[in-house]
């Protein structure tokens, strides 16, 4: 183990301690509309926003949009005409999923991203391996920047936590953008007001 | 010899392909100017990178210690690798206590800098990279040739010819839409398959003990959560103190990279599944070393977005392998020398010393500074080549003397009017790629003589 002479060489060879910067007065760009800035970022890298009163709404728009409705799944309850989905043992056997439908804590308008904690995604290969992410988000949850997003997950106690900004993407061949590289082909948004 | 110019010969023999190259980067560089123009705060927040940096970097003792202590409460397997050979001693021995021969690995500059995948490969061990442009390059048993655009030197014609070879995709089909697809069923079978998933990281958090790995594709979260073991490779410069600094960094580094607002997935990882193992190895590999470099210790804040080779005119036009090193471009040149001098010497000077580079980092590292620095430091320890060192002398005898310095004018001026092949041959690197100008009637000197009133 070269743990204690790698220790005492950046012990020897690190400068004069430097302090933190100074945040005070520093004024990160806010929206008036933060939910209409979320759409538009979201929409802009290959998401989909469906504006939704209830929930109800979930299953029709699911059955318009995607086939295979005996794979889509749900770990959320209460979700009409979907039900909720009984973890297998082995996450592999996740793979066959068509749609999965979860919920987020909160979005980011400045970059179109939701945050997803393990608690809401059950088991944390589920955002990743199902072929369409759809994600429940409630539009007054939608903050401007990253720093009110870091500021409301403070110092919270995830396992595992995830921005996810959109659809997976590669652009690796001829910087020719393909959405669905080795994730989601599509993510679409259902902003939620109940009325 | 191998080195910058030669290599750069090589790519330049297709200048079709060198056009669309540096087009292609230009324009990358083109959207990370339009996403920056978004945020008015952009400099502001690079300056606190910058600082937050300083910080970690002035501090890194306490903070390694912190991490340590707090991934260890996660459930962390801590290491610790003082060079490249310890880092791929350690994964392997992971992978032999477990009887794993079959792995996957996501994208992670560390390993390519440990030749990781070469030393497993000799030691019987199958690694599939998963990332689209690294498994590409792989396939053509390349290396990456941009940290972030692993292809980018590919043309979408050869990688269907690759993928007819190993994916049985049908011959002459170059969509890539239809390429990521099929390369999309092939790698999902080895994430279903395989036990043991390496990925990099792009931020550690002293504070929590926790990681962040940041990418479009989502291939570093189907190996890890679909692995029984997770070894997660970072060099120790990766650290920042807080949690909320992630804020500050993910602002920029996607803009940064490829004009995006965020990378797809920003995945935070703290502890292991159940029933899982998650390994993290912490490697020097010269970064203490570095660090004790007043005048480049400030390399070590790089963040990996690779703005500085999209800008960089050199690089645009030379390719990523000209750089014979694991990271290309400016930022390459200037990590280079601290692994070995004598080998990477050349790098320092393929620049054009713009600053473009300095200007696009997002963490306001002075790079064109340090390139001028390393000039001066491989030329005092004797790694410049003889014939550069002889002709600098002799320009610098000339331009110190100036009854030398007019008469070398005058019959320079004399040579290119009345002997022209003396210059314009190819035994002349000033030649090579361009004409000679015209020699002028006269020297500035005698002009300002004659009409200086």
């Amino acid at each position: 183990m070269s743990r204690e002479s790698i220790l005492a060489a950046i012990k020897q060879n690190q400068p004069e301690s430097e302090g933190l910067p100074d945040a005070k007065g520093f004024v990160p760009i806010c929206y008036d509309n933060p939910a209409q800035k979320f759409s538009e970022v979201l929409t802009g890298i290959g998401g989909k926003i469906v504006s939704i009163e209830s929930t109800g709404e979930i299953i029709d728009y699911l059955n318009m949009h995607f086939t295979e409705a005996d794979r889509f799944a749900t770990v959320l309850d209460g979700i009409p005409g979907l039900e909720k989905l009984i973890l297998p043992e082995d996450a592999r056997a996740l793979d066959g999923i068509e749609v999965a439908v979860i919920a987020a804590g909160f979005g980011v308008a400045e970059n179109g991203a939701v945050w997803v904690t393990e608690k809401e995604m059950h088991h944390r290969v589920l955002p990743f391996i199902c072929q369409h992410l759809a994600v429940i988000l409630d539009p007054a949850t939608i903050l401007s920047n990253m720093h009110e997003a870091y500021s409301k997950i403070g110092q919270d106690n995830y396992g595992f936590a995830a921005f996810i900004a959109g659809p997976s993407k590669t652009a690796d061949i001829e910087q020719s953008l393909v959405l669905g590289a080795h994730g989601p082909k599509t993510m679409t948004i259902f902003l939620l007001s109940e009325k | 010899m191998v080195n910058h110019v030669s290599l750069s010969e090589t790519f330049n023999k297709d200048e079709e392909r060198v056009n669309w190259h540096d087009e292609t980067l230009w324009w990358v560089r083109q959207k990370r100017d339009k996403a920056v123009w978004q945020i008015p705060e952009w400099e502001e927040l690079r300056d606190m990178a910058s600082q937050i940096k300083m910080n970690a970097l002035s501090n890194l003792h306490d903070y390694l210690l912190q991490f340590e202590k707090n991934a260890l409460a996660n459930g962390m397997v801590v290491h610790w690798a003082a060079d490249a050979d310890e880092h791929n001693d350690i994964v392997y021995d992971i992978l032999a206590k477990n009887k794993v021969e079959r792995i996957v690995k996501s994208k992670s500059m560390l390993t390519e800098e440990c030749h990781l995948n070469h030393f497993l490969a000799k030691k019987g061990i199958d690694v599939i990279d998963t990332d689209l442009g690294e498994r590409i390059v792989q396939l053509a048993e390349e290396a990456p040739s941009h940290i972030v655009l692993p292809c980018i030197h590919k043309k979408k014609e050869e990688i269907g010819e690759l993928f007819h070879r190993f994916l049985n995709t049908p011959e002459g089909n170059a969509d890539p839409q239809f390429l990521t697809a099929a390369a999309r069923i092939h790698l999902r079978e080895k994430f279903m398959t395989r036990r043991v998933a390496i990925t990099g990281v792009n931020f550690a958090i002293a504070e929590t003990g926790e990681f962040v790995i940041c990418t479009n594709e989502g291939n570093a979260d189907m190996g890890a959560h679909l692995s029984d073991i997770h070894i997660a490779c970072m060099g120790i410069e990766k650290l920042i103190p807080q949690r909320e600094h992630l804020s500050v960094f993910l602002r920029l580094l996607a803009r940064s990279a490829t004009g995006q607002p965020v990378t797809t997935y920003s995945s935070h990882f703290v502890r292991p599944l159940p029933g899982q193992e998650l390994h993290i190895v912490l490697v020097d590999n010269g970064r203490t070393r570095q660090l004790g470099r007043p005048d480049f210790r400030n390399s070590l804040k790089c963040i990996r977005c690779g703005a500085c080779m999209n800008t960089c005119p050199v690089y645009r036009r030379s390719g990523g392998h000209s750089y014979h090193n694991a990271i290309a471009g400016p930022i390459g040149a200037i990590l280079a020398p601290n692994l070995d001098m004598k080998e990477y010497a050349d790098l320092p000077f393929a620049s054009t010393l713009c600053g473009s580079c300095s200007n696009v980092c997002p963490v306001k590292i002075d790079i064109h500074q340090q390139l001028y620095k390393w000039r001066q430091v491989l030329t005092k320890e004797g790694h410049t080549p003889a014939a550069k060192t002889a002709a600098m002398k002799v320009m610098a005898g000339t331009l110190s003397r100036p009854a030398v310095y007019r008469f070398a004018g005058k019959a320079g001026r004399w040579f290119m009017r009345n002997i022209p092949w003396l210059t314009n041959n190819r035994f002349n690197p000033w030649y090579k790629q361009r004409d000679m100008p015209a020699p002028p009637k006269e020297s500035f000197g005698d002009w300002y003589r004659k009409n200086k009133r």
